[in-house]
């Protein structure tokens, strides 16, 4: 006897055994929980894709030098219809990225293979950087500059779409902005 | 305050002492949340409308103001306004208990709506388009941050009428030993509200003195770990009160009891522990926050609170199979199930939300808040997919079947247009699993979230998503407009029994009560139940097919990710 919105008609209900199928279902899920945390961990220390824990503080001012700094050095074309340097940086180098309202810049051109340190950061309002077709999703804030080791592993065209919205209504604005890698044998 | 008689009615259907001021209280914040429902539910049908790369029926501008007031009207609005009218109605109704200090239960209801009225105001005006999330440095009308502040304010006070009610029905006896289990989910939901909302005024308080000039700076990553301890964890409070509503339902309609009183109140416990924790999902692709920060909190502490979901998952339907199973539906696997109204959208409606949460919200929220799954998938269309999978085939979808009871209890009304209101919850679940589904499928090809053109027309760096990604947008849009017919659908029957149902009288003849399991199986002499020792074997079996779901796709994501640059 009894239901859901009465009290419990067993005043003892805590000292109450655990019926067979909520107690099978309870153990397996519970050991599916503990492999999931133990996966997670280990994925740190096996698998090829993690988050980079590298940040540190920034100014847009600051940050927007390094970039230009970076362009100056290694630009190579300007791109024909945006007129944006085309920046590519030697493997294994830092490699400077700007979110702005709304674009990225420069347009990088990668080697397969090789590994770049990876900086982001943002000229004016959150954004997010969005790797397509590969779908590598970051967010990116003004005044926080990451660093993300990151290694191609397919050559071709790849867009950077923004994830996170960044204001503007008309035809540019958070859904127009764009930047490109390209990646090169 | 001394209460007479008078301040209270038997009510003929439920059987359920009711304090009319409770019950005015209840209609009150009921009414107000469908009527938002229905306004949020237009401004998502703009959204759905622009989204479907064949229509593209809002220009940019327009799509970003209904998408912020879609999010807040749909995601707060409607929401705490039904979680308030399910609270009062969990404290008062319940218990057989008057309602604690009504005056300020009004300025509850006044003030969350003076509020709400002031952010609908801000975002209609064109300057507060910054969505629902609202970050910095991005930035909205003074009001806009005021009239959320107004609104929580009006919660928190809704929370503690609610636990005033309670301690008055602890001091007047109106129930004897421990709390009955739903309002101990209430108070489940209540503790994680009064969490949330402080959490709210914490980083909307400063925001609001910002956007008047008297702070100079709000930090974006401070702003994103404060205010998404607000913006995830109130959606823990809906998973605490639809689940709360699924175990109601289950003894409303089958004479259920709980399977363990000590499993079931457990598992809520384990809610008010670590389900805030979750609050990192949002912040998991963030730069700043370690990732030994990230795994602790992303997995509330080796997964605690995902348990305490799985564990819901199979005792709801369980108690159900196990009532079913004593009432004589004591043949194969799923007879019980096979023989469940399907017709009473109170059932059917609460059953469809059990599955869907489970099965489309819970699997791919899991999936989802794992650190590395979440890069790519973070801030595309999959998160607009996974949580109408818990928000509208989950929570909605519970307060849409438990409405339907609501509306002889508390509005005293019968049900008109019961033909339409057999079928909503099948229309509406449909329409909400096939657009969550599509969506995270266009998600995982890429597709990301709020953008007002997917087809990036005119731009020189422009990319073209997959064509199934723009086909899974269309079919996905397209069931974005069944549910919004089913949620339509649902308004009208609210709207139409309230004002022209037959009225049911108070001195009428009692409604005949749904028998309690347990009374009939002694009566009937039926003593085991089950096969297998176990008394549930068909939810177990349930729960097994979304245990290997939820495995095999934890796996298929983690080869996804594999595939992927390498990134450290």
């Amino acid at each position: 006897m009894g239901t859901s919105y009465t009290p419990p008609t067993n005043p003892d209900w805590w000292r109450e055994p655990i019926e067979r199928s909520e107690l099978v279902w309870i153990v397996l899920a519970f050991s599916w929980c503990i492999f999931m945390f133990v996966w997670m961990i280990g994925w740190h220390f096996a698998g090829p894709q993690n988050m980079s824990n590298e940040t540190y503080k920034t100014t847009p001012e600051a940050f927007a030098q390094k970039v230009d700094d970076m362009a100056a050095k290694y630009a190579i074309r300007k791109d024909d219809a945006t007129g944006e340097d085309v920046v590519a940086p030697p493997p294994g180098s830092d490699v400077y990225l700007a979110a702005m309202q709304w674009q990225y810049r420069p347009i990088l051109e990668l080697k397969k293979g090789e590994k770049y340190r990876l900086h982001i950061s943002s000229y004016d309002v959150g954004h997010g950087f969005s790797l397509l077709p590969e779908n590598i999703n970051f967010q990116v804030y003004p005044g926080y500059e990451q660093v993300t080791t990151i290694t191609p592993n397919k050559t071709g065209t790849f867009a950077i779409a923004c994830g996170e919205y960044c204001g503007g209504g008309g035809s540019i604005g958070h859904h127009s902005m764009l930047g490109r890698i390209y990646v090169k044998e | 305050m001394a209460t007479t008689m008078s301040d209270f009615r038997v009510d003929p259907v439920s059987g359920l002492k009711i304090h009319r001021t409770a019950n005015t209280l209840v209609k009150w914040n009921a009414f107000a949340a469908v009527v938002f429902l229905l306004v949020g539910g237009l401004f998502g049908l703009g959204v759905a409308l622009t989204r479907m790369p064949s229509v593209q029926l809002l220009s940019p501008e327009l799509f970003y103001l209904a998408l912020t007031a879609h999010g807040l009207v749909n995601l707060a609005v409607w929401i705490i306004f039904f979680e308030m009218a399910a609270l009062y109605f969990l404290g008062a109704h319940v218990l057989g208990n008057r309602l604690a200090t009504p005056r300020f239960a009004w300025a509850q209801f006044w003030l969350m709506l003076v509020g709400a009225a002031m952010v609908a105001v801000a975002v209609l005006q064109g300057g507060s388009s910054v969505m629902m999330t609202s970050y910095p440095p991005l930035q909205a009308a003074p009001h806009f941050y005021l009239g959320l502040i107004l609104f929580a304010v009006g919660a928190l006070i809704g929370c503690f009428v609610f636990l005033g009610t309670l301690v008055v029905a602890k001091r007047e006896k109106t129930y004897s030993g421990s709390l009955p289990l739903v309002v101990f989910g209430g108070v489940t939901a209540t503790v994680i509200a009064v969490f949330t909302i402080v959490s709210g005024a914490l980083i909307l308080i400063p925001t609001f003195l910002w956007s008047v000039g008297l702070i100079s700076h709000i930090d974006p990553m401070m702003y994103r770990v404060i205010w998404w301890g607000f913006g995830h964890s109130s959606q823990q409070i809906n998973v605490a009160t639809h689940i709360t509503i699924w175990y109601l339902i289950a003894s409303l309609v089958f004479g259920a009891k709980p399977m363990s009183e000590k499993v079931s109140r457990g598992a809520f416990l384990l809610y008010i522990l670590f389900l805030q924790l979750g609050s990192a999902h949002h912040l998991l692709s963030d730069p700043g926050l370690t990732s030994t920060w990230k795994i602790l909190n992303t997995s509330y502490m080796i997964y605690l609170a995902v348990l305490a979901s799985m564990i819901h998952g199979l005792t709801v339907p369980g108690s159900i199979e196990v009532a079913q199973r004593r009432k004589g539906l004591d043949t194969g696997l799923f007879t019980w199930l096979r023989k469940a109204p399907w017709g009473n959208p109170v059932f059917s409606g609460m059953f469809l939300s059990l599955v869907g949460f489970g099965f489309i919200g819970g699997i791919s929220g899991v999936v989802m808040s794992v650190e590395q799954i979440n890069m790519v998938i973070h801030n595309t269309a999959y998160l607009p997919g996974h949580f109408h999978g818990t928000l509208v085939a989950g929570t909605t979808m519970a307060f849409m079947a438990v409405t339907y009871y609501l509306i002889p209890v508390v509005f005293q009304r019968k049900i008109v247009l019961a033909g339409m209101a057999k079928w909503q919850p099948y229309i509406f679940s449909l329409g909400a699993w096939v657009f969550s589904i599509a969506l995270m499928g266009a998600g995982t090809l890429g597709v990301q979230r709020r953008h007002a053109d997917i087809t990036f027309a005119g731009q020189p760096l422009a990319y073209e998503y997959p064509e199934i990604a723009k086909g899974l947008m269309d079919i996905g849009e397209i069931f974005a407009v069944v549910m919004t017919v089913g949620a339509v659908m649902f308004i009208a029957v609210v709207l139409a029994s309230i004002f022209t149902g037959e009225r049911i009288p108070e001195n009428s003849a009692p409604w005949p009560k749904v028998e309690d399991a347990d009374v009939v199986a002694e009566r009937t002499g039926k003593k085991h139940i089950g096969m297998w020792g176990m008394e549930a074997p068909g939810t177990f079996v349930l729960a097994m097919i979304l245990f290997v779901t939820l495995v095999l796709y934890y796996f298929v994501n983690f080869k996804y990710l594999s595939t992927v640059w390498g990134l450290s």
